[in-house]
């Protein structure tokens, strides 16, 4: 039997019927064609589909469509602005913190999410590769991403706790 | 990959969940946080028949301290209890262990109910439950009762609650004034399941310690003599570490816990 669900996607309100056993992750890619948002695993291990939940990271392939009802949701296409790119998006082009791409939605949503949580954050080197532990980058060796969050919390004028 | 199909149900109170728990039997579900369940429906090793998700079940979402401890609706997130100032305060214990518990994306959405239920013997939280020999509540359709953390646990991911039964509170007890405790691990990657973890708390002369990862349950001994931990526990060897290194690992980790724990019963602090 499919269920109706009425959530807000990138600020826009979206309803469809869906059967239980679709991922949101799938229902994103799929349903709405917002294939921004990658799969990897499929088991929560790999990073590459968080999205952001009511604000809070979390894993798109963890969550099932209809638990996404009356929620407001945000992938990455809804981080630029027309042009001009969230201080996330343009820290990664600035600081080379990407290489093929792939697993680069979810970094950038996770350390998204780590930035707007609190006015001050950590920007230690433990705090920040602790943020981003749950993102796996087979190419990049991580130094240009840590790199690309210091960037991104001065550009978002976060004060370092 | 993909989930195998099953029917969803999503009630808005504890006791329409207690009474569809009733109604679907024992190949129903319960879905908490679905950070253990959904990657076992994308492999399939779960097939149940259909799924109660509690997400609508606000009345179970809660952090209550008192002064004889934490009282954690089992809807919680584990970010939330994480958070916890009360919590913190009360039992140090459960913020340490907690911050070992996967990482932050999943705590967001993994509860303490969840994690509890699921009972995987290498998990953190339960090991922090039985060492500050804490219970549950648990609801089903003959009414509530109390499960103590020493006989809730029963084997790899088994409780001894019944097939129609909901845990719905998880109790943390205050740990004692001039008690100190820690919880240390080991895990190969950052937010791993551990591949053994040591709770310790120890007040005077009293000592308690509970292992993670090294046997079907969490493993609880009161001694501080190392060869009573080896005697206790029952670690198995699989890929990730032999049942040698993690008897090892079960006195090192052990014995820095414990003296972490009466370092700060001393000290005062944490
Ligand atoms: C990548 C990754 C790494 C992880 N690493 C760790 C780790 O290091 N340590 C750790 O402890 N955990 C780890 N986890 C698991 C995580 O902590 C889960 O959140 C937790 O085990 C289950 O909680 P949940 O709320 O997500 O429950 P769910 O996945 O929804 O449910 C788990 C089980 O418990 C049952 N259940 C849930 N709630 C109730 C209830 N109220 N009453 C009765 N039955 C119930 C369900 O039916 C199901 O069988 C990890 C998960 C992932 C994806
Ligand atoms: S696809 Fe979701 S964590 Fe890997
Ligand atoms: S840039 Fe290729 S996996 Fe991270």
């Amino acid at each position: 039997m499919k269920h109706a669900v009425t959530l807000t996607v990138n600020g826009e309100r979206v309803e469809r019927e869906v059967e239980p056993r679709l991922l949101l992750s799938d229902f994103l890619r799929h349903e709405l064609g917002l294939t921004g948002t990658h799969v990897g695993c499929e088991h929560g291990v790999c990073g590459c589909c968080t999205i952001l939940v009511d604000g809070a990271a979390a894993r798109s392939c963890l969550m099932l469509a209809v638990q996404a009802d009356g929620v407001e949701l945000r992938t990455i296409e809804g981080l630029a602005e027309g042009e001009e790119l969230h201080p996330v998006q343009a820290a990664f082009r600035e600081a080379h913190g990407l290489q093929c791409g792939f697993c680069t939605p979810g970094f950038v949503l996770a350390i998204t999410a780590f930035l707007e949580e609190s006015e001050t954050v950590d920007l230690s080197d433990g705090a920040i590769r602790e943020a981003i532990a749950g993102n796996l980058c087979r190419c990049t060796g991580y130094q240009n991403i840590v790199e690309a969050v210091r960037i991104a919390a001065r550009a978002m004028g976060k004060a370092s706790a | 990959m993909k989930p195998p199909p099953f029917d969803y149900h999503a009630p808005a109170t504890l006791d329409e969940a207690v009474r569809l728990r009733t109604e679907l039997g024992p190949e129903a579900s319960i879905l908490a946080g679905g950070q253990s369940l959904i990657p076992l429906l994308n492999l399939r090793f779960a097939r149940p028949s259909a799924l109660i998700d509690l997400r609508r079940v606000r009345e179970l979402v809660y952090v209550r301290a008192g002064q004889d401890g934490v009282a954690v609706g089992a809807m919680t997130s584990q970010r939330e209890l994480e958070r916890s100032v009360d919590a913190a305060r009360l039992c140090p214990l459960l913020r340490e262990a907690q911050r070992c518990v996967a990482h932050p994306v999943i705590r967001n959405r993994g509860t303490v109910g969840g994690t509890i239920a699921h009972a995987d013997p290498a998990a953190e939280l339960p090991a922090a439950l039985r060492v500050l020999a804490g219970h549950v509540t648990v609801r089903g359709p003959r009414g509530e009762r109390r499960i103590d953390a020493d006989e809730l646990f029963q084997f790899h991911f088994t409780t001894s609650l019944e097939p129609d039964e909901i845990l719905t509170e998880v109790f943390f007890p205050a740990l004692r004034p001039d008690a100190g405790s820690a919880y240390l691990e080991l895990s190969r990657r950052h937010g791993d399941y551990p591949l053994a973890g040591a709770a310790a708390i120890a007040a005077g002369d009293h000592v308690r310690l509970c292992f993670a990862a090294l046997g079907p349950t969490p493993v609880l001994v009161e001694s501080d003599d190392p060869a009573d931990w080896d005697a206790a526990i029952e670690p198995a060897g699989d890929i990730h570490a032999s049942a040698g290194y993690r008897r090892e690992l079960a006195a090192v980790l052990g014995g820095r816990a414990l003296a972490l724990a009466r370092e700060r019963a001393t000290g005062g602090a944490a």
